[in-house]
């Protein structure tokens, strides 16, 4: 625990979170791919989000190989690439969306892109668009060198995944080197919708819990407010992203602004 | 035109240790991994990392278990027909400036190439793991049909990604796969190619890797793939070295063997890498020319980076996102490569060189006529590197009053081509134009 304080003090992904338990709820995390389905769009969707309840916005760089992601996500980022986005935009996005609303704007990426354009400088120019920090999703800590001296420079988060499957040991040591939260994958699989949450998850954020972490959000599968609630009871945050992505297909902006108040009405603990 | 033999490597890179090779230190051949100088590792999702590290520990122990390599040792002989020869091409050398080249006879095992090593090995690790569902992913169908084969012989349930363009042109393959028990999935997404098959391999082995192994076809991917993939593998390379010194009393000049993800050409490499008299040469489908675009030279142009769990050179644009590759050969159009190769490269150990489509199909074309052979489209790219090889190794030698017939090259046959006539036909203008044939291999040239 030592040096907490410090972080806690610089990561946007901490206040954010802490300030929805301050008011007796779980945290909402909602995520959108940038340039879907175009810039702006996403921008706006983003701002939606933030003002219909989201605290923290994960927005998620479009890539070629995207093997976390089931079939809807890759849907919308391979249309992304088609029409021509470049990960310099994601930076865009962040600040249209940052400049606009308080909400903590962390990015979702494969780890190849950044390593294309420099962690250093990934880094730096996330900062200065007013990121919170980076989701990893193919990085582990045990490869994150780069990454953990690159988030210190530039006070960023670095938000790991945890599993079902994690050992006892890997989560002691994800725990240790993520920093603004930590992910908790609910279930074994990809992104998407599923009738049920798994109930594997409330294992993992006790597991991460235990280890040590403050912070513990649980995606993957979660897709309306029914579930929301069920997961709100035990971890700091939930995250969904699937279902939003087909409200921005389906209906734009304005479908992403009423899924999201749907979703916040489950965030409050029925026994806070 | 000659070449200086050991060329600096291409690719410009800062990596990498020659020092420790050159002044002998240690050994090359018997690098463990996870990491291969800067390359390799493990750049994947937590949620598979566990099931990693049992693959890692059952390996480990099965290579310590005299049971487990009789076992190995049992299959290579008696159900793939190992070792495979080792065939003096003298007709063939005519055209490499005179040297003696050998061929490394893998497309006479079991199955029609090299694939069947490593297949093996790995269902084999799945059983001893509890493990009864095998997946993999397929190109053209070589290693689908490999994997199929020993989840036949093994009792594993077993399922083939293949994208559903590669279905199309290859259905006679994905029968194969069928008739053998597997089922086979097309794969639609991305741009529907062999790495989006490894994609799809991935995400259903996140989600089943309870009782599913992945039998990953190449020296690539995460630890300990490509460091396990190699050692399945490395009998090509010490069959070969034995039989050399057999046939030919002494080690050769030159070894030579193509690249997609290097499973063959590690095979072999590795019986040579620590004699440093052997100089060693990687050939990577040049496509339609390296300044075409339409190619899969991955050492020769691309850069670090991270695909499929392994960081490792990998053709790339300027934001990080994957060019898809072009080869006539579809065992060899891959965008990235095994990341032991990666190392290889940059610190000069093996030269890695392009070979275009044309240049394949002629020496494809010479290895039927001369030898009665007719090679798998990827070996095909060693054959003509081998071509180039040898003619270099002859002017060395006629410009230091030896005669060519001193230099030896062996090259590896890593397949046979039974499944590239179709291609072939149409490439040489051999089908009537109105055949279902023609209809195939136009398709199949396009891959």
């Amino acid at each position: 625990m030592t040096g907490v304080q410090d972080i806690i003090s610089t990561s946007k992904s901490a206040a954010a979170i802490d300030k929805a338990r301050a008011e007796g709820r779980a945290a909402l995390i909602g995520y959108l791919p940038a340039g879907y389905p175009d810039v702006e769009q996403t921008i706006a969707a983003g701002i939606a989000l933030a003002e219909n309840g989201a605290d923290l916005i994960e927005i998620g760089i479009p890539y070629s190989d995207p093997v976390m992601d089931g079939v809807v996500i890759q849907a919308a980022t391979t249309e992304a690439l088609a029409k021509g986005f470049h990960v310099r935009q994601v930076f865009d996005v962040v600040r249209g969306i940052t400049s606009k609303t308080d909400a903590a704007v962390l990015v979702m990426t494969y780890w190849n892109p950044v390593i294309r354009m420099g962690v250093d400088e990934f880094s730096r120019l996330l900062a200065e668009a007013g990121g919170a920090g980076l989701i990893t999703p193919d990085l582990i800590p045990d490869e994150a060198a780069e990454w953990m001296a690159a988030s210190d420079k530039y006070g960023l988060d670095r938000v790991f995944l945890v599993a079902p499957s994690s050992s006892p040991e890997r989560m002691k040591r994800t725990v240790d080197a993520s920093r603004g939260f930590v992910y908790a994958v609910s279930i074994m699989g990809v992104t998407g919708a599923r009738e049920s949450v798994s109930s594997a998850a409330q294992g993992v954020v006790a597991a991460a819990h235990a280890a040590g972490a403050e912070r513990v959000c649980v995606g993957l599968g979660v897709s309306n407010a029914g579930q929301v609630r069920e997961i709100a009871a035990y971890a700091d945050g939930v995250i969904v992203g699937t279902a939003l992505v087909a409200a921005i297909r389906d209906g734009g902006v304005e479908a992403v602004a009423a899924l999201t108040k749907d979703l916040s009405a489950g965030l409050t603990r029925e026994e806070a | 035109m000659v070449r200086p033999m050991v060329d600096a490597p291409t690719t410009g890179s800062d990596e990498g240790t020659a020092d420790a090779f050159l002044e002998g230190d240690r050994s090359l051949r018997h690098a463990p991994g996870p990491y291969f100088g800067s390359y390799g590792g493990r750049w994947m999702p937590e949620s598979l990392i566990a099931a990693l590290d049992e693959l890692e520990d059952t390996f480990e122990k099965a290579k310590a278990d005299p049971d487990f390599v009789a076992q190995i040792a049992d299959l290579n002989k008696n159900y793939s027909g190992r070792p495979s020869l080792l065939t003096e091409a003298k007709r063939f050398a005519e055209h490499a400036g005179g040297v003696r080249i050998f061929l490394k006879r893998e497309d006479l095992n079991h199955t029609g190439s090299h694939k069947i090593n490593n297949v093996l090995g790995q269902a084999l690790l799945a059983k001893r793991m509890g493990k009864t569902r095998v997946i993999a992913e397929t190109g053209a169908g070589q290693h689908g049909v490999a994997s199929a084969t020993a989840a036949a012989l093994l009792g594993l349930e077993c399922v083939v990604y293949m994208g559903a363009e590669d279905c199309r042109r290859q259905a006679l393959n994905v029968a194969r796969m069928e008739l053998l028990g597997a089922t086979v999935i097309p794969v639609t997404s991305g741009s529907q190619t062999l790495k989006d098959a490894i994609n799809e391999a991935l995400r259903d082995w996140v989600a089943n890797v309870g009782h599913t192994h992945y039998l990953l076809g190449t020296a690539a991917g995460a630890h300990p793939f490509p460091a396990m993939v190699r050692y399945f593998h490395e009998v090509i390379g010490e069959e070969a070295r034995a039989q050399i010194l057999d046939q030919a009393g002494r080690l050769p000049d030159a070894v030579c063997a193509c690249i997609g993800g290097g499973s063959n050409a590690i095979g072999i490499f590795h019986g040579f890498l620590d004699d440093p008299s052997v100089r060693i040469f990687g050939f990577e489908a040049g496509g339609d020319g390296v300044d075409t675009g339409r190619h899969a030279a991955t050492i020769t142009l691309g850069k670090p980076g991270v695909l499929h769990g392994a960081r490792s050179y990998l053709m790339q644009d300027d934001d990080g996102q994957t060019i898809e590759s072009h080869s006539i050969s579809a065992g060899l159009d891959y965008p990235g490569v095994g990341p032991e190769h990666s190392y290889l490269a940059d610190i000069g150990r093996v030269t890695y060189e392009p070979i275009t489509d044309s240049e394949a199909m002629d020496a494809f074309r010479l290895l039927c006529r001369t030898e009665g052979i007719i090679p798998a489209i990827e070996s095909a790219h060693a054959l003509a590197g081998g071509i180039k090889v040898g003619q270099r190794l002859a002017a060395e030698a006629g410009s230091a009053g030896e005669a060519a017939s001193g230099k030896i090259v062996i090259v590896n046959l890593s397949g046979r081509g039974d499944k590239d006539v179709a291609t072939a036909a149409e490439w040489f203008d051999l089908l009537d134009k109105d055949s279902v044939e023609a209809e195939i291999g136009k398709e199949g040239e396009q891959l």
